[in-house]
Order: C-alpha cells, then sequence, then structure tokens
C-alpha cells in the first residue's frame, strides 16, 4: 500500500480503526499531533484568558488554579499563550517540513541521476549550504517586514541543500543497482523509474530527515525570536515564548518549560508519525519489528 | 580521483564568488546599516549622516563592492567598521575555539551515536531498541541553551566540577581546556547524536533485511562479524552524509553553544557582525564559511568512493 | 575499529569527567574579572555617544574637572585655575608629574589640542567652541582660554561625565574629528593591552603604576582615583543567566548590568554585594515624531502624557518596586538637583487622551510604533505602550525589527505611506538629561533635532536664555519654566525613571558610588 492509495475519505470507520489498529504508531503519533492541533485550534474557547493583553500586577506567578501553567514577564497566562502558539508553531513545522522535502526531494532526485544537471545543482546547493542558515534567515527576514510567512520560508531555503544532499547520496547508490539498470535496459520511461524504482528506496531517509526538519524548524524559529528577527513578538509562538522566557529562566521556568514541553511533545508525535509511516510503506522492516 | 579533485577545487572558485556576491546584495539591500550603532543611541541623525559617509556606505553599491572585491583579490579582507581591526585577525583569533568545540561534539557524539543506532537496529522491537530511540526523540526536542542552562546548573553550580563559562586555548592548559569543552559539547552534541542514532538505526535496518546479510547470518557468521563487514560497510554512505550534514547543523548550533557558555567563537563573531551590521566582519567570515564547506563536502564525496565503489565519477 | 573500543572510549571521557576542577594556581597578582554590559567595540571616546565607550574611557583617560555626589564640577587634572573679573579669560595649571601610557609628559598642549578635536563633536563642547576666542597653550603646565562672552558653564561642560573631555598625546588629538582613533594613550589609572584585546570578549587593562592620584577621596567622579588592581579584565558574556551562575560560583568578580527581575534573588546570596551607585539613574521615554500626523499637532503629544502610566511601564521592564520610582514627573529627573514638577500631569486620564486625539483630528489612522526585539527592556516597554495606545482606541500598526533596523528606520523624516514612524521607545541615563542643552532629546531645535524632530521655537529661546545666566540658583528657577513650557510641547514624554544597581562578590571592596561603574579605587582580597 503507498500513500496515494491511503485517501481516508475513501475507508469507512470501521476500516479506519481496522487500520489504525494494525498500525500502532500512526495511531499514537497521530493521535497526540491531532490533540496538539486541536487544542490549538479551540484555543479561544479552552482558556478564558487574552494571549496579548497585559496584567502587569501577575508577574511571573508560579502555577496555580487561576493559572495552570503560571503567569509570563507580562503576567500574561502561559496556558494560553502555549496553546495559541501552536497554531504558529505547528503551521510552521508543517510548511517548512513540506516545502523543504518537496523541492529537496525533486532536486536530489534529478541531480542524482542526470550527471549535467548534478554538476550545476550541487554548485548552487554547496553555494546555499556555504552560507550559514541563520544569517541567510536573518538577513531574508530583516528585507522584508517580519511575518509568519517569511519566517517559513527563510528557514526552508537553508533546509532544501541538506535533503538534496541526502536524497542524491541514495540516488547516486541505488542508481546503478541490476534492478534500476534492467528497468532502464527494458525500456521503463524516466519518471516511472524516479519514481517506481529509486524514490520508494530513498523514503526511509527523507521521512526522517522531514521530521528531523519540522522539529528543527521550531527551533530554528526560536532561535530566530531570540535574534530579534522571527516571529512578531505580538503573535505567541513556541519559539519565541522559549526565547521570551530564556531571559527568566532562574525566576519563572515555567514560561519556559511548558511550551518546550509542548514542543517536545509535537516533535515527539511527528517522529512516532514517521516511523509508523515508513513501517507502512515498506513491509519488509515493519514485518521485523 | 585526482582528476575529479582537481575539477572539483576549481568548481569552487565561482560557488564562492557567487556567495560573495549574494551575501554582499543581501546585506546591502537589507534596512538598517552600522552607522547608527556605531554612533550610538542618543545619536543625532547629523552624526549617524557623518558617520555613513566616513565609511563610505552612502556610495553606490557597486562602487563599494568592486573596492571590496580590489581588497579581496589583493588578499586584504578589510577591517571591522567598528574596532578598526582587520577582519582577518578577528577570524584567525576565533577560529581555535570554534574548531575545538566542533571536533569535541562530533567526536562525542559519532562515539555515542554510531554505537547506539547499531545496537538498535540489531536488536530492532526490543526494549533496547525502544529505549535508545526514546532518548534520541527526546534528546533532539529541546532546545541547546535549556540543555545547557540544566548542565550548568547541575554540573558547575551545584557539583563546581565543571566551569560554567569560558575557553583556555589548548597551548596554555591542556586541563582548563577540556574542562571547558565539557559542557558545550555535550549539549551541542546530544542533538547531533540523537540524528545520527536515528539515522544509523534506520540505514542498518535496511541493509541487514538485504538477501547477503541474511545469507551471511545463515552461513553462521558471528554477528559482529556481519555488523561491521557487512552491513556497516553498506550503510556507510547515508552514515557518512548525515556525519557531513551534521557539520552545517553544527553551525547553527554552534551559535547557541557559544552564547550560553561565552565562549568566544566564530559563530559569535557572525552573529553580533550580522545584529550590527559590520558589513567586511560579516563577509569575510562567510567566505571563510563557504570555503570550510566546499572542502568538507569535497571529502564527503572523496569517501563516497571509497566507501562504495559503484559510485563513478 | 571494534564496539568495544568505542565502549572503552565513552567510559573513559566518563571518568575523566569526575575528575574535580583543580584549585585555581594562587597568584599574587590581584585580577578584577568585571563583566561589563556591552561589548566595547570603539576606542575613540568622540565617535560614538555608547556608554561601554565612555566607561572605557574613564579606565585609560582622565579629565580636567569632574563632578563630585553634588554635582559640583571639581579639578581633576588641573591643579589651579583663575577667572579674570569680567569672566572672559580663564586660565588652567596642570597638575605636576602627570605622564602618559607611552611615558611623555601631560602638557598644556595636549591638552589644548585634545579639547579642539573634543569640541567638534559634544553638544556640550559645541556650545562651548561657539563662546570661545582663543585656546591657547601658555606654558608647559598652563593654558589660557579667552571667551568672547560670559558663559555660566565653562567648568560644567569641562567636567561632563558623558563623552567627556578627555586628555590624549597631541600627536594623537591631532586626528581629525572626522577620523577614528584606534590608539589607546591616555593619562588615567590603567593602561589597556592591545595585543590582548578580543572585541566580542575580552579587553585587558593594567594597572598605571606611573598614575599620579589627587590626594582627596573619591567622590563621586572626583577626587583620587587610586589603581589598585593589578589587572582588570573586562569580559563581555551575552547571556545573563551565564553571567549570573559565573557570579555565584566565583568565576567573574563584578556584573555591571545584572538583570533588575534578579537582584532581590542577588540581594539574597550571602555570597554577593548588590550596590546601588548612581541615584540619577535611567529615565524611559516615548518620542513621537513631530513631522507625522496626527503628532504634529501638540494637543496629540499631550494625548500621550494622559495616556501613561509610569507604573506599568516601570512593572514590565524593572519589576522590582525598590528599583523604580512609582512616579517622576521631572524631565531632568528626579533626585537630581534640576527637579521640579511644574507642569507634571501626575494621573493618567484616558478620556482627556481621547478627547486630545480627537481635538488634533485623530480619526482612526494607523499609526506605525518601532519595537525593537532584540533589546529586552525596549521590547517590554514597547508593549505596554502599545497595550496603553490601544486602551485608547489607537489604531496601532506594530513594526517589529532588530535594533540596527529600527535605528535606521527611525531616522527616516519620510510620511507614513513611504516608510516613516510616529513613535519608539527608548532610555537615557546620567547627569546629560538633568540639563536642557545636554539632554539631546530634549533638544527642539526642528530640523537639526534629535530623530523625532521636536520643535519648538519658544522652548529653544528658553533654554538659551538658561545659559547665559551665569548664578546657579537663578538657573535652578528658570529650568521650572522650561519644564512648564516642555509639558505643552511635549518633545518625548518620560514613563519612568529606575536604577540599574551592579552586583560584586564578597571579596571585591572599594566600589566608588560614581553614578557609573568606574574601576579606580577597587580592591580585591
Amino acid at each position: 500500500m503507498t500513500l496515494a492509495q491511503l485517501t481516508l475519505a475513501q475507508l469507512t470507520v470501521a476500516q479506519s480503526l481496522t487500520f489504525l489498529r494494525r498500525h500502532p504508531r500512526i495511531a499514537f503519533g497521530g493521535f497526540l499531533l491531532v490533540v496538539l492541533v486541536l487544542l490549538s485550534l479551540l484555543a479561544p474557547w479552552i482558556s478564558p484568558y487574552d494571549p496579548i493583553a497585559l496584567s502587569l500586577g501577575q508577574r511571573m506567578r508560579p502555577p496555580s488554579a487561576a493559572h495552570w501553567f503560571g503567569t509570563d514577564a507580562y503576567g500574561r497566562d502561559v496556558l494560553t499563550r502555549t496553546l495559541w502558539g501552536g497554531r504558529i508553531s505547528i503551521a510552521i513545522a508543517v510548511a517548512v517540513a513540506l516545502l523543504s522535502t518537496v523541492v529537496g526531494t525533486l532536486i536530489g532526485l534529478l541531480a542524482g541521476y542526470f550527471r549535467i544537471m548534478d554538476m550545476l545543482a550541487m554548485r548552487v546547493m554547496d553555494g546555499l549550504m556555504a552560507i550559514p542558515g541563520i544569517l541567510l534567515a536573518v538577513a531574508m527576514l530583516s528585507l522584508s517586514k517580519a511575518s509568519v510567512q517569511t519566517v517559513i520560508i527563510a528557514i526552508t531555503i537553508p533546509e532544501i541543500p541538506r535533503v538534496v544532499r541526502m536524497v542524491r547520496a541514495v540516488v547516486l547508490s541505488i542508481r546503478e543497482q541490476t534492478f534500476v539498470q534492467g528497468a532502464i535496459a527494458s525500456g521503463t520511461r524516466l519518471p516511472r523509474i524516479l519514481l517506481r524504482h529509486i524514490l520508494p528506496n530513498a523514503t526511509t531517509p527523507i521521512i526522517v530527515q522531514a521530521t528531523y526538519i519540522a522539529a528543527s524548524a521550531v527551533l530554528i524559529e526560536a532561535y530566530l525570536g531570540f535574534l530579534g528577527v522571527g516571529t512578531p513578538p505580538e503573535v505567541p509562538s513556541w519559539g519565541n515564548m522559549i526565547a521570551e522566557g530564556r531571559n527568566y529562566i532562574m525566576l519563572a521556568i515555567w514560561s519556559v518549560l511548558f511550551p518546550g514541553v509542548f514542543l517536545g511533545i509535537m516533535v515527539l508525535s511527528i517522529n512516532v508519525l514517521g516511523d509508523g509511516v515508513r513501517d507502512l510503506m515498506d513491509p519488509r522492516i515493519a514485518r521485523r519489528l | 580521483m585526482l582528476a575529479f579533485i582537481v575539477r572539483r577545487v576549481l568548481a569552487t572558485i565561482p560557488v564562492m564568488l557567487v556567495v560573495a556576491v549574494v551575501v554582499f546584495l543581501l546585506l546591502h539591500l537589507s534596512p538598517g546599516d552600522p552607522a547608527a550603532i556605531i554612533a550610538g543611541d542618543s545619536a543625532t541623525d547629523a552624526d549617524i549622516e557623518r558617520v555613513r559617509a566616513t565609511l563610505g556606505l552612502d556610495r553606490p553599491l557597486i562602487v563599494q563592492f568592486g573596492l571590496w572585491l580590489g581588497g579581496l583579490l589583493r588578499g586584504d579582507l578589510g577591517v571591522s567598521v567598528f574596532s578598526k581591526l582587520p577582519v582577518l585577525s578577528l577570524i584567525t583569533q576565533r577560529l581555535e575555539p570554534t574548531g575545538m568545540l566542533a571536533i569535541a561534539t562530533m567526536s562525542f557524539a559519532i562515539l555515542v551515536a554510531l554505537p547506539l543506532g547499531i545496537i538498535a537496529a540489531w536488536k530492532a522491537g526490543t526494549w533496547i531498541d525502544h529505549l535508545v530511540m526514546g532518548v534520541a526523540v527526546f534528546a533532539f526536542s529541546a532546545p541547546v541553551f535549556l540543555i545547557g542552562y540544566a548542565l550548568v546548573y547541575q554540573f558547575a553550580r551545584q557539583w563546581r566540577i565543571l566551569p560554567v563559562q569560558g575557553y583556555t586555548p589548548i597551548g596554555e592548559n591542556f586541563t582548563s581546556f577540556w574542562q571547558h569543552l565539557v559542557l558545550p559539547a555535550l549539549s551541542l552534541g546530544l542533538i547531533f547524536a540523537a540524528l545520527l542514532a536515528r539515522m544509523t538505526r534506520s540505514t542498518m535496518l535496511d541493509v541487514l533485511n538485504e538477501d547477503y546479510i541474511r545469507t551471511a547470518r545463515a552461513k553462521g557468521l558471528a554477528p559482529r562479524t556481519v555488523l561491521i563487514r557487512h552491513a556497516l560497510k553498506n550503510a556507510a554512505v547515508p552514515i557518512v552524509t548525515t556525519i557531513g550534514l551534521g557539520i552545517a547543523l553544527l553551525i547553527g548550533g554552534v551559535v547557541v553553544a557559544e552564547s550560553v557558555f561565552a565562549i568566544p567563537g566564530i559563530g559569535r563573531l557572525t552573529i553580533e557582525a550580522v545584529t550590527q551590521r559590520d558589513y567586511p566582519v560579516i563577509q569575510g567570515v562567510i567566505l571563510m564559511a563557504s570555503f570550510v564547506y566546499v572542502l568538507i563536502n569535497l571529502a564527503i564525496d572523496v569517501a563516497y568512493a571509497f566507501l562504495d565503489p559503484r559510485i563513478r565519477y | 575499529m571494534k564496539i568495544t573500543n568505542w565502549l572503552a572510549g565513552v567510559g573513559a571521557l566518563a571518568l575523566t569527567l569526575g575528575a574535580t576542577l583543580p584549585a585555581p594556581p594562587a597568584r599574587a597578582e590581584k585580577v578584577l574579572k568585571a563583566v561589563v554590559h556591552a561589548d566595547l567595540k570603539i576606542l575613540d571616546p568622540s565617535w560614538t555617544t555608547t556608554y561601554i565607550t565612555n566607561r572605557y574611557a574613564y579606565v585609560v583617560y582622565d579629565t580636567l574637572f569632574a563632578l563630585n555626589s553634588k554635582f559640583e564640577p571639581k579639578p581633576q587634572m588641573v591643579d589651579t585655575w583663575s577667572v579674570s573679573d569680567d569672566k572672559l579669560t580663564w586660565t588652567f595649571t596642570l597638575r605636576p608629574g602627570l605622564k602618559f601610557h607611552d611615558g611623555q609628559p601631560v602638557t598644556a598642549t595636549d591638552c589644548v589640542v585634545s579639547l579642539k578635536r573634543w569640541m567638534v563633536r559634544d553638544v556640550m563642547g559645541q556650545q562651548l567652541a561657539d563662546k570661545v576666542s582663543s585656546l591657547d597653550p601658555v606654558d608647559t603646565g598652563t593654558f589660557k582660554m579667552m571667551l568672547k562672552e560670559p558663559y555660566a558653564l565653562v567648568l560644567e561642560t569641562l567636567g561632563k561625565p558623558s563623552t567627556s573631555a578627555y586628555m590624549m598625546p597631541e600627536r594623537i588629538a591631532r586626528t581629525p574629528a572626522s577620523e577614528q582613533i584606534t590608539a589607546s594613550i591616555g593619562s588615567g589609572p590603567f593602561i589597556m593591552q592591545r595585543d590582548q584585546w578580543k572585541p566580542g570578549d575580552k579587553v585587558v587593562f593594567v594597572k598605571n603604576n606611573a598614575y599620579v592620584p589627587r590626594n582627596e577621596p573619591p567622590d563621586y567622579m572626583s577626587g583620587g582615583k587610586i589603581p589598585k588592581l593589578d589587572r582588570l579584565e573586562w569580559l563581555y558574556i551575552p547571556d545573563a543567566n551565564t553571567t549570573l551562575s559565573a557570579l555565584m560560583t566565583g568565576e567573574i568578580d563584578y556584573f555591571e548590568a545584572p538583570p533588575l527581575d534578579f537582584i532581590a534573588m542577588l540581594e539574597d546570596n550571602p555570597d554577593i554585594t548588590v550596590m546601588q551607585i548612581d541615584n540619577l539613574g535611567v529615565q524611559g521615554l516615548i518620542r513621537p515624531n513631530s513631522k507625522n500626523p496626527p503628532f504634529d499637532n501638540y494637543k496629540a503629544r499631550q494625548a500621550l502624557l494622559y495616556m501613561v502610566n509610569q507604573e506599568d511601564y516601570m512593572q514590565a521592564a524593572v519589576g522590582n518596586p525598590k528599583l523604580y520610582m512609582k512616579y517622576c514627573g521631572a524631565y531632568f529627573l528626579c533626585n537630581s538637583d534640576a527637579e521640579t514638577d511644574a507642569g507634571a500631569i501626575k494621573k493618567p486620564d484616558i478620556a482627556k487622551a481621547k478627547a486630545l486625539l480627537a481635538e488634533a483630528g485623530y480619526k482612526g489612522e494607523k499609526i506605525v510604533v518601532l519595537q525593537p526585539t532584540d533589546r529586552a527592556q525596549y521590547n517590554a516597554l514597547t508593549t505596554v505602550m502599545i497595550a496603553e495606545l490601544r486602551a485608547a482606541g489607537v489604531n496601532v500598526d506594530v513594526q517589529a525589527a532588530d535594533w540596527s533596523t529600527i535605528s535606521i528606520r527611525r531616522a527616516k523624516k519620510d510620511p507614513i505611506d513611504k516608510g516613516g514612524w510616529n513613535l519608539f521607545i527608548t532610555t537615557q541615563a546620567g547627569p546629560d538629561v538633568t540639563t536642557p542643552i545636554t539632554d539631546v532629546w530634549f533638544n527642539s531645535s526642528c530640523e537639526t533635532a534629535n530623530v523625532g524632530w521636536a520643535c519648538d521655537e519658544t522652548l529653544q529661546k528658553l533654554v538659551t536664555q538658561w545659559t547665559r545666566e551665569p548664578e546657579r540658583a537663578k538657573r535652578h528657577a528658570m529650568l521650572a519654566d522650561i519644564q512648564r513650557r516642555a509639558y505643552e510641547s511635549v518633545p518625548f514624554v518620560p514613563i519612568g525613571q529606575f536604577f540599574q544597581p551592579i552586583a560584586f562578590r564578597k571579596n571585591v571592596t572599594g566600589v566608588v558610588p560614581a553614578g557609573m561603574p568606574v574601576y579606580w579605587n577597587i580592591d580585591k582580597k
């Protein structure tokens, strides 16, 4: 079974349940992710507080019945901001992972397969990689107004070359294997060779890489916030919450801990989900586990 | 092979030229320049304008680029617009701390991650596997600075067995040197070790399923021989790639570790130069960084050829 | 390599980790490791108004006069001075025995050339330069200044404590004011070790054994500046958490700018002394752009006065109530000799603010606020201002960026739709804020005023009259009128006054409350 065939809309409820039972990793990772997404979408109804309005009399209060996660340096409720922050952070993680793997895989496949493309594409990638990602992101962000979209693009571009090199390396070693040579000899058309023969062999590292990128995107966003060029400070995201709370870590660890824990849970769920999808797509390994 | 290396080295020249142009344009087109920072918070706009004129920042871009490139060809990277010290000496001052931190981090990560990844793959599905992978997931979901603060709190403030911050050159006092490196290398290496362990495990899993491994096992070869001689050798390409990519990854983390542990390295130099728009320093650092990257990539490609003779050049 | 070898390696690493730190080698040398608030990058004190360069200059240079704790100028390098009866001829004689770090004696020529270079740049120096008809050496130890008209602030100018008139050797002071000085040769209590300077990391100074201090005890910036440390190391550690940890473990001795939220925690620490060295402190201010509507109208600027609740700002940026004033209505700082509450608006009144905005013709247009995200204190203050603006019904457009982008952006005189701006927040500190001519944000000279271009002819006239008044007491009375006018024209809105204490280990003694961190007289046990 491949992802393409796996359109959930076609499955009945009963079929889905069976599917989830057979693939506990997908069930577990997916469940966590859905919960996080729901929590952040429902933030306005779950929490009675305003994520932005200040209440300076309530600065850095430890967790209590009124503020389960305590309050931050401006007296804002950390729980509320953590829930709201999920919206931005999840969006950034997913968008960056998707964008960079799709673009990176495409370039990597072509570069690995065609020698002419290889030279050109890899030199461009070398150039891109040669510029430290953070610097590239800072420069790009200061070129335009700080916004979530710019943050996504600025994090994606430095990630692409890594995917490209990874995919290309796999393609280089697979290209010469007999089954690929056989397919070429038997006149299989190029897109089919790339997609049916080479890509499936590259999916494992790509998925692992994608989960890593999703996680690192949120961390990079945090770091950009720390440098003063990330998501605008008014918009709560886990990244800028951690970046802001970092100054008060000895006094109000909760203002860093809770967004950090949510960030960790999200990374965990993406990883488990990634493992599950890999098992699904590569039954040889799944059988062994 | 030699011809290949020569070709690759020659190919770096246009790459670095492109990097230089891109960075120059990015910097100079972005709003904000060093004049306002030099003049200070209470400076008037006339002060700022005066500083800008003396720095030549009011000249056309093409002239500024030409001047910089001209200096570069003579081997002159220029001077910092703030301290007026030569960029080259600012960079060389900071090469050792960053280099040592990178080496310590990589060694730690490889020493820990490779064996763990291999064991996890060998024992796939057992509790060992789950434990290793579980720890790995948590390790790379934690921000470097949080790990850093936690380590400082425990080792430096509670137990007082390692210093909080700083760096001692290796030539000055070796004991002090490695003591200052332990905590930064640990906090930086954890994330990288986690990534490497995952990558090692999944690549090894793929390889372990290949027919020749099953044959080798069926032949009754010792597990160690199967793992090292057959499996690891064939899994080496993706693993080496990951290690290579790790160096790129390291740069982002190095900046954080250098800030948390107050290590005077390249990462901090770069970030401070960027936030203060010290153009000559940024350009110098990037050129050097791009050179290092190109060398590393070259080394990786050469390594492919050694590890997997099927790859032709 | 075998797995067992790797494991052995890991084991060895773990073992070495267990080794404890050896005690630092006993040294007869007294070394103070001080973490300063910013990285020293520029060595020319005329080139920048940054505080770090000014503090550096007080380590390596000396000044002719210096303020005492009553803010009166007292002689420092000068031994005796006299002024003619017509108040036009001033004669200064240097103390004998003063030497530069290169061993050369300090001469009257050095001082004259240094003064002339300094007067090109400094605001107060420029004012003096306008009055000076000649400034020349008389002999090696004496120089003479002739004025065109009597000027009340001659000694105050020579002894001003920030961007001060530092004395350099003639050959260095001959550098045109448009060129940056990179040498570091002064006659002050410490000598900078240029070869050990690593920008972004550390600056090393050693004791100037040839320094001849005055006999009086240190008093604010005046009096005897005795170097007692053999070696002074300035470290720059950008991470406050790291610096605090290092201070607690004793890796560093002295922290110039501990974050204000941590002061209470440091006070509880038995190893650490927290000391307030400055009772003037820091003033926060909102700067409206007088070029763009609605704040081109004085009524809109007054609306800001009614909008501001100083305590909100101070809670957000300072936190600890012991470190800020609940309210300070003095433009020229509370606790200063210029303190007055003339014209002050003590209570916020949102309804009045709204009414004034409406009178100024404000109809809900976008108001552009510049928010620097990489400066925690400014960021916090701006966050409060945004909340208050919204409460007053203002349509706020927050433009967040890093500091260097903001500092360029705010110099733009363009209208809003072409990248201009309406409001930003900054702070200023020290004795400079206590006079209307040294406070750059108070200057209301329109086009030549600081960014924001405050513009008020009446206020400028009042200030000029003030500089002509020779009597201190009368000058003080005139400040009340000046402030009353300022509360009408509103060059900026004061949002509170707070204090930045320093923290150091208990074995550090002799710290002088000089208004800013100074390193003479400090000793270490």
